[in-house]
């Protein structure tokens, strides 16, 4: 009897820890594959304000409270794309300067010391936006301003502004219409550019901005829909405008409590600022998007996965060289330019002007000149002339 | 949520085979890695002698309207050869690598660039260390190595665009100019052919924390050690005038100067309104002005010294000093960072300065003004007034004028007086501007008779600018540059000239060739120049208008043409109706 029963005991430990081993082997083939299966190897995000003007503070506040939570999570400064169209830090009419707060009574500085900033004020064009989608720039553009993505990037787009059915304004001059987005992405989908690309955009009427996608892997969202308006938040009364944009303002809530290693998927993020808080009603399109949204975390895009090997192996550094001394030639000594030399300057010589050959208005005339002279005086009259 | 700092802070995951970082990095176990010295060699090799140098000083001045202007500077010399063909440069120790690589690429002789928010008022605050026009402003030597002048220019500035976050991009052929005398180099060369010489400002240029983020990452400490912890951006910003500045120039290696070294100057010059604005007494201190206090030097630095100006509080200071600077014998009260006395038992270093009586200011022998007179959108009028106020003595200066080709100038109408006579410029240079192509360039050499004013007038015209030109707010005006007057102003005190010894860095900025007079330039303020703007709806108006006229006009006009009319009877009373529907109903012929 007590053998039964220790036999029966032995059994259902046997069978406990092959559950538990089981149940952990599973938990780690979930998260490898989750690991595994995004595909991407690093992280880009460009976030564009595109309005100009005081008043349009909120949407230079909604951008930089992204860069924020994204430089958080840990995207570097060299893989983020800044836009600001406009300065509202440095403005005169702000009453804190370096400063943008994102709460009222001034909880939050989103603007914070350490802010680069890629395409400012009057650069903020729709030309230059595609032309930083889709990697057309000048040879001379600097890195900090292109997005150098390839085929394993995961990209955040972010845009803020004032916003129609199907277009969104640049400064209050220009509009970039959602025909040409698609085509934009389109483009970055044939070269190569994204492994998977998660629009976020918080205007009027947002969610036609994405009705025209059609290229794969795109996820989308936005912060009404259409012919609904997108609402601010809360104005503060010593700065004097609103700070924030309602849907923004409740991503960041959301985007505070995420942390690198957490585990929050994009079916959360849907759920950011319902009705109830927003007045407008979010939307997301997730019909281009290859995998599950559930299985999508958070972090895929507003983090940053580095791979890193740890290697055991021994590496030998060679002898750092000798620096060679320098020739010293005994050259005469060197002297400082007289700075305001007025003999010099007022007996210079004027610049040698290059010799252009004559200019076709100056043939022509001398042409005219010499027909009419022959035609009056005949042709006989050349040999007095040579 | 600690806030992320992108230094790499490595955060350890849950899966030990990954590790999450910020920088893709391979990280090696460092207890295996050896050096492969042999013993011998472990005696001969000495690792060669640093030959580069940092210093780093801030001079603090209370001003004569109530205000306090402190100039940080930090000086790194590195006697290296960028331009040296063959050797490429590659270790970088104390210079910044950014920097160095962009000297050798485009071969630079000298950079010099600032930014600058405020205006710096002459009149209430004296002259500056550094002086400095609104916006950015940038100019540069090439060495005379260089075949294609503007293709580099326009290279580096995309370059400095991306190192500094400002839009430096903008600056292209409408508004660089050659200057044919001024902006002589500051550093060592004997060669001035200004064809190597590129110079361009944009006044519209707004400084910001994210231009001060790349500058401050380009000094040894970072802002972690040194005078670069006072650098708070948010009491930077919230002053009258901030300037910060790079200047790199070839200077000499030591007092024989047989050779050159490079140095590099980073400044930041600041003007705190704390009295005139009301929110303080005549006292200051550094907390109350940066809202930190200093704790240590920087550990690369090889002197770190605060001076404050005393000339006008004198009473029973430490550490006294004298220094001849613009023309001036000041006081100074030194405190050294390097020596651990200075910060005193708290380990931190707080200063604290009261006015104590109203003093009269020297008025400043140069002062310039500059505006735009006369009304309306097509015409107007520039004036210039330079003020010596030397009672006795004449000094020429150098006018540099350059004026975007959007003004027409009618140069025949360019008149200088000075107490109501004509004054003849002894050097005219001027290159007339093409559309869209080049701005105007006016020199002059002016002689200022001593205690007047020379006035200097030109005409202009407003162009209209193509629809497409203009900018997203058209309405708050163009901006124009300063002019900038550069002039070797006689001295009160006589001048060191002797380079070679050791000077505060803020006396040896402008080189000083004889003793009886210095160099300064001054700027005048950038104008604000409405030009006749369109109606940018006048489009969709007229595109509303057309189609109104033809759909009312043209419509109404077809229908009366191809409209048939037909005669209606009148309709029925209600009870016909009734019977009607009835009737229709029953399927029998209505009445």
């Amino acid at each position: 009897m007590v053998l039964l029963f220790v036999c029966f005991c032995l059994f259902v430990c046997f069978s406990l820890l092959v559950l538990l081993e089981l149940s952990l082997m599973l938990a780690l083939l979930t998260k490898a594959t989750q690991f595994f299966s995004s595909g991407h190897t690093n992280n880009w995000a460009v976030l564009v304000c595109t309005s100009r003007f005081w008043f349009n503070y909120r949407h230079v506040a909604n951008v930089l409270s992204v860069y924020r939570s994204v430089k958080r999570l840990g995207i570097p400064d060299s893989h983020i794309v800044l836009m600001l169209a406009d300065d509202m830090a440095c403005n005169h009419r702000n009453p804190k300067p370096a400063t943008v707060f994102s709460h009222k009574n001034m909880e939050l500085n989103v603007y914070g010391d350490d802010v680069e900033v890629d395409y400012r004020g009057y650069e903020v064009t729709v030309e230059n936006f595609l032309r930083v989608l889709t990697g057309r720039l000048p040879p001379s553009t600097p890195r900090s301003k292109r997005l150098l993505s390839d085929d394993r990037s995961n990209i955040l787009i972010y845009l803020t502004g004032h916003g129609g059915n199907g277009f969104l304004k640049f400064q209050d001059s220009e509009e970039i219409s959602n025909v040409e987005l698609a085509d934009a992405f389109e483009q970055m989908w044939q070269k190569r550019r994204y492994n998977e690309l998660l629009f976020i955009i918080d205007t009027c009427q947002g969610a036609s901005m994405y009705e025209r996608f059609y290229s794969p892997n795109i996820m989308a969202l936005a912060s009404s829909q259409v012919g609904e308006d997108s609402l601010s938040h809360q104005p503060d009364l010593a700065i004097g405008v609103h700070l924030m944009d309602r849907y923004t303002f409740y991503l960041l809530e959301f985007l505070e409590d995420i942390h690198p290693a957490s585990q929050a998927n994009m079916n959360d993020l849907f759920k950011v600022c319902p009705k109830s808080q927003c007045v407008s009603t979010p939307g997301h399109r997730t019909d281009l998007f290859l995998r599950d949204p559930g299985s999508v975390l958070i972090t895929d895009f507003f983090g940053s996965v580095r791979k890193v090997e740890i290697t055991r192996e021994a590496i030998n550094l060679t002898n750092p060289t000798e620096l060679s001394l320098r020739n010293e030639l005994k050259s005469e000594a060197l002297f400082y330019v007289d700075q305001l030399p007025v003999a010099d300057i007022i007996h210079q010589k004027p610049k040698q002007k290059d010799w252009h050959p004559p200019d076709g208005f100056i043939l022509g005339l001398w042409s005219l000149i010499l027909l009419v002279f022959f035609k009056t005086y005949g042709i006989k009259h050349l040999k007095h002339i040579f | 949520m600690s806030s992320f700092k992108p230094g790499g802070i490595a955060y350890s995951a849950q899966n030990c085979a990954v590790m999450r970082t910020a920088n893709p990095i391979t990280i090696v176990s460092l207890s295996l890695v050896n050096f492969d010295y042999s013993n011998e060699d472990r005696k001969a090799f000495t690792p060669p002698p640093p030959n580069d140098q940092f210093q780093e000083e801030m001079v603090i001045r209370p001003l004569y309207s109530g205000d306090i202007y402190a100039s940080f500077q930090f000086r790194t010399q590195w006697d290296t050869d960028f331009l040296h063909d063959g050797k490429k440069v590659s270790h970088y120790r104390l210079f910044p690598k950014s920097l160095g690589q962009v000297l050798s690429k485009f071969s630079v002789r000298e950079l010099h660039i600032s930014f600058t928010q405020g205006y710096w008022r002459t009149m209430q605050w004296g002259q500056p260390f550094i002086p400095s026009p609104p916006g950015a402003e940038l100019w540069v030597w090439f060495h005379h190595t260089v075949t294609d002048v503007d293709g580099n220019w326009k290279e580096l500035t995309n370059v400095l665009s991306g190192i500094f976050c400002a839009s430096l991009n903008f600056i292209d052929s409408t508004n660089t100019v050659e200057p044919s005398a001024s902006f002589k180099p500051l550093g060592l060369g004997n060669a001035t052919d200004h064809r190597f010489l590129r110079y361009a400002t944009l006044p519209r240029e707004i400084v910001c924390t994210e231009n001060l983020t790349p500058w401050k990452k380009l000094l040894p400490c970072g802002s972690k050690a040194g005078l670069a912890v006072l650098m708070k951006s948010e009491k930077l910003f919230h002053s009258s005038f901030h300037s910060q500045a790079v200047h790199i120039r070839p200077v000499c290696k030591d007092w024989q100067c047989t050779s050159t070294a490079w140095e590099l100057r980073q400044t930041l010059n600041v003007v705190f309104d704390l009295y005139t604005s009301g929110q303080g007494k005549k006292e200051w201190s550094l907390f109350k002005m940066f809202s930190r206090t200093l704790t240590e030097a920087c550990p690369l630095a090889s002197s770190s010294k605060i001076y404050v100006d005393v000339t006008d509080n004198p009473g029973v200071n430490p550490l006294i000093s004298t220094a001849v600077v613009l023309g001036d014998r000041r006081t100074y009260s030194v405190y050294d960072l390097t020596k651990k006395e200075t910060f005193g038992q708290l380990r931190s270093l707080n200063l604290l300065l009261r006015w104590k009586g109203e003093n009269d200011m020297l008025r400043p022998p140069l002062h310039a003004e500059r505006y735009v007179s006369g009304f309306g959108l097509q015409k107007g009028e520039i004036h210039t007034c330079l003020y010596n106020s030397h009672p006795y003595r004449a000094y020429p200066v150098l006018l540099l004028d350059s004026l975007p080709w959007y003004l027409r100038l009618y140069v025949h109408t360019l008149t200088v007086t000075s107490k109501t006579r004509e004054n003849k410029p002894s050097y005219i240079h001027y290159q007339p501007s093409k559309d869209r192509l080049r701005p105007h360039l006016l020199e002059m050499l002016v002689q200022l008779p001593p205690h007047s004013v020379t006035e200097v007038t030109v005409q202009f015209e407003r162009a209209l600018l193509k629809w497409t030109e203009y900018t997203p707010d058209p309405n708050h005006g163009f901006y124009i540059g300063s002019s900038v007057i550069s002039a070797l102003v006689p001295s009160i005190v006589a001048m060191d000239t002797n380079s070679t010894r050791d000077r505060p860095l803020f006396s040896s900025f402008f080189p000083t060739k004889e003793e009886s007079s210095y160099f300064m330039r001054v700027y005048t303020e950038p104008l604000l120049v409405n030009l006749p703007t369109p109606d940018f709806s006048m489009p969709y108006n007229v595109i509303c208008l057309t189609c109104t006229v033809v759909a009312v006009g043209y419509g109404s006009f077809y229908n009366l043409l191809t409209r048939t009319f037909q005669v209606d009877e009148p309709s029925a009373p209600l009870a016909k109706r009734l019977a009607n529907i009835i009737r229709r109903l029953r399927g029998v012929p209505l009445l």
